[in-house]
């Protein structure tokens, strides 16, 4: 079985997102880039299943520009077996990132995909539902535990109300939480060993994806912002605070 | 004019309140009518209390076996055909609509807006990204669908008691895949306030040490009435279970009064909590950055802390 993972590029999540003063983005120039912290999830899952032998090749895509080469070399030394860079200029939404993954997935029949619950940049929580809607496939979201056998997926889903166990007939689309495994880090042989392995590019314009239907962003602000309070020195005041606020 | 379909939430035969939170959003549009769509196996008890909320114009129930659990795969495609006639779909930004909702708005072929705080117009809305630290404008095509999911935190739920909004059932003529099966829920058991919709939240963190540490917090929840939440390294830590997590990534609350305790707010962490009313910080260490943004701060050691607050409690 060929696994498929997602695995894009996004702002670290430890750099401190500035909005543009005039409000047409938020700044990115010399900002530190990371994979999307769920996708380095979602790959060391799908690693942990062609260890166990699972499956048998583990495949990682990336969506965007040129430069993102170095960037699935790091899947790559994480260990992918090979990675596709669908080659865009312009940044995709989750539909369109769907219906890329819907192609790719034509041509590679994977049994398995797994995406990120989300992108920690668009927060949008959308690609691999929609990918699943469109594949006609089940979709496992928020995993916390996955396991693979007779030909279906038994995942245990963080929901709100607790872990949720559902099973789903592979082919399918799992996406990732949290608490689903640690990432390895990457060790300095692998990433020489990643010099060799292919990267297919595929021009975006040659998928003949549909993109449609696109939000339009027409303006960036910087929240509101919470001003510092007071301190108070023991319990009392504290309490004697919330009091008074009609808190307590 | 816009006429929206809301998609109602509900666990053990009630409905969940975060519907009242999306109906709100919807009454924001002004449209011309707000219909709340309840799938289920036994909808009659979870539709009466939804026919309550203000605003409300009708309910539509589709009773099925195969909706007797949130299978997004099941609900989909029942959603998407009735959704035929709707400006607008809205389901609340919780796990069940962030899970159904993408797949529903990729069957209609249209984006979706995820997490709306606020609405601008019929079609134009405030959204947040990179975990909150920026707030996005967007625009959807006017002449589509809108399908979105609503940030709970960011709405009141819509009062509840004036409305007797009819009751109708709906036969929707919709292949339900069997790919995909419910298994179990294993749910905490709790007496305690609902974490989404208390007004009153007390959260611990790392600080806290330890699982058997945790019932401090617990008891002083207990005290004032509060619901319990906790960081993500508090339940990566196992101290608490998943259901708990505040922030980016786990649950955004808008409690009137929130205490996070040996947390030391990281970005993804305050994203949670950015819209409760008052917010108090125990941390024994004087720097840490939830001191930034609380309205109230004490630096010292939980440990001694929580039972002097319980004593000044009286
Ligand atoms: C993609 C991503 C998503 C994330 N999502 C979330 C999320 O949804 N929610 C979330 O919370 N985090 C999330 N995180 C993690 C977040 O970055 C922090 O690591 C986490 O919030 C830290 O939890 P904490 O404050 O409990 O622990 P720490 O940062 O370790 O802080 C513990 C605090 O306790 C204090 N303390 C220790 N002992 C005592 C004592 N005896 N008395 C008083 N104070 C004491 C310390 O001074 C310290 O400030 C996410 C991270 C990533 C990368
Ligand atoms: N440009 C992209 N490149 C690779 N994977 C992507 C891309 N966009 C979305 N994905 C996958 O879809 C997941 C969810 O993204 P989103 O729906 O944008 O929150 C991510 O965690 C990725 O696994």
């Amino acid at each position: 079985m060929k696994i498929l993972v997602g695995y894009k590029r996004v702002v670290d999540y430890n750099v401190r997102i500035q909005v543009k003063p005039d409000g047409s983005g938020v700044v990115t120039d010399g900002v530190k880039l990371s994979a999307n912290p769920f996708d380095d999830i979602a790959l060391e899952e799908a690693l942990r299943l062609r260890e166990k032998g699972v499956a048998e090749e583990v495949i990682v895509v990336g969506i965007g520009p040129a430069d993102l080469t170095s960037h699935l070399r790091n899947g790559l030394a994480m260990g992918a077996n090979r990675a596709i860079h669908v080659l865009t200029s312009e940044a995709v939404q989750p539909l369109t990132a769907a219906r890329i993954f819907l192609k790719l997935i034509e041509k590679e029949q994977p049994g398995l995909v797994i995406l990120g619950k989300q992108a920690i940049d668009d927060d949008a929580n959308q690609t691999g539902q929609m990918l699943a809607a469109l594949w006609d496939r089940p979709q496992a979201t928020f995993a916390g535990k996955v396991e693979i056998a007779d030909g279906k997926a038994t995942v245990t889903r963080e929901v709100d109300a607790g872990l949720e166990v559902i099973e789903a007939e592979l082919p399918a689309v799992i996406t990732t939480d949290l608490r689903l495994n640690e990432p390895r880090f990457i060790k300095l042989p692998d990433i020489m060993k990643a010099k060799s392995k292919p990267i297919d590019s595929i021009e975006f314009s040659s998928l003949g994806v549909d993109t449609h239907d696109h939000l339009k962003t027409t303006h960036y602000a910087a929240p509101a912002k919470r001003s510092k309070g007071v301190m108070v020195k023991d319990a009392a005041e504290l309490v004697a605070a919330l009091k008074q606020k009609g808190l307590l | 004019m816009s006429k929206i379909l809301v998609i109602a939430e509900h666990l053990g035969g009630k409905l969940n309140p975060s519907t009242a939170r999306a109906v709100s959003a919807a009454a924001a549009v002004k449209p011309e009518a707000i219909d709340v769509l309840v799938l289920a196996d036994a909808p009659d008890a979870i539709a009466a209390e939804a026919a309550k909320i203000d605003g409300v114009s009708r309910v539509l129930t589709v009773t099925r076996a195969e909706n007797a659990h949130p299978l997004a795969a099941v609900l989909a495609p029942q959603i998407a055909k009735a959704a035929t006639g709707y400006s607008h779909v809205f389901a609340p930004s919780t796990t069940f609509g962030k899970d159904v909702a993408p797949r529903v708005a990729a069957l209609l072929g249209v984006a979706q807006v995820s997490d709306v705080m606020s609405v601008e117009a019929a079609h134009t809305f405030k959204r947040p990204i990179y975990a909150g630290n920026a707030i996005i404008t967007v625009e959807a095509d006017a002449n589509h669908t809108v399908v979105a999911t609503i940030r709970t935190a960011s709405w009141p739920a819509a009062a509840s008691g004036a409305n007797s909004a009819p009751i109708e059932a709906l036969t929707i003529d919709a292949a339900l895949p069997t790919h995909t099966r419910f298994i179990e829920l294993k749910q905490g058991s709790s007496d305690r306030p609902d974490l989404q919709s208390a007004s009153k939240v007390v959260s611990g963190g790392r600080g806290v040490g330890s699982k058997e540490n945790f019932d401090i917090i617990y008891k002083f929840a207990d005290k004032i009435g509060a619901a319990v939440g906790a960081s993500r390294a508090a339940v990566d830590a196992g101290y608490v279970p998943n259901e708990m997590q505040v922030g980016q990534t786990g649950k955004i609350i808008a409690p009137e009064l929130y205490m996070a305790i040996g947390i030391s707010g990281a970005i993804q962490h305050l994203t949670g909590i950015k819209d409760a009313g008052t917010i108090v910080a125990i941390n024994k260490d004087g720097e840490a950055p939830i001191f930034e943004i609380a309205d109230f701060g004490l630096v010292g050691d939980l440990f001694k802390l929580i039972p002097e607050l319980e004593q000044a409690l009286g």
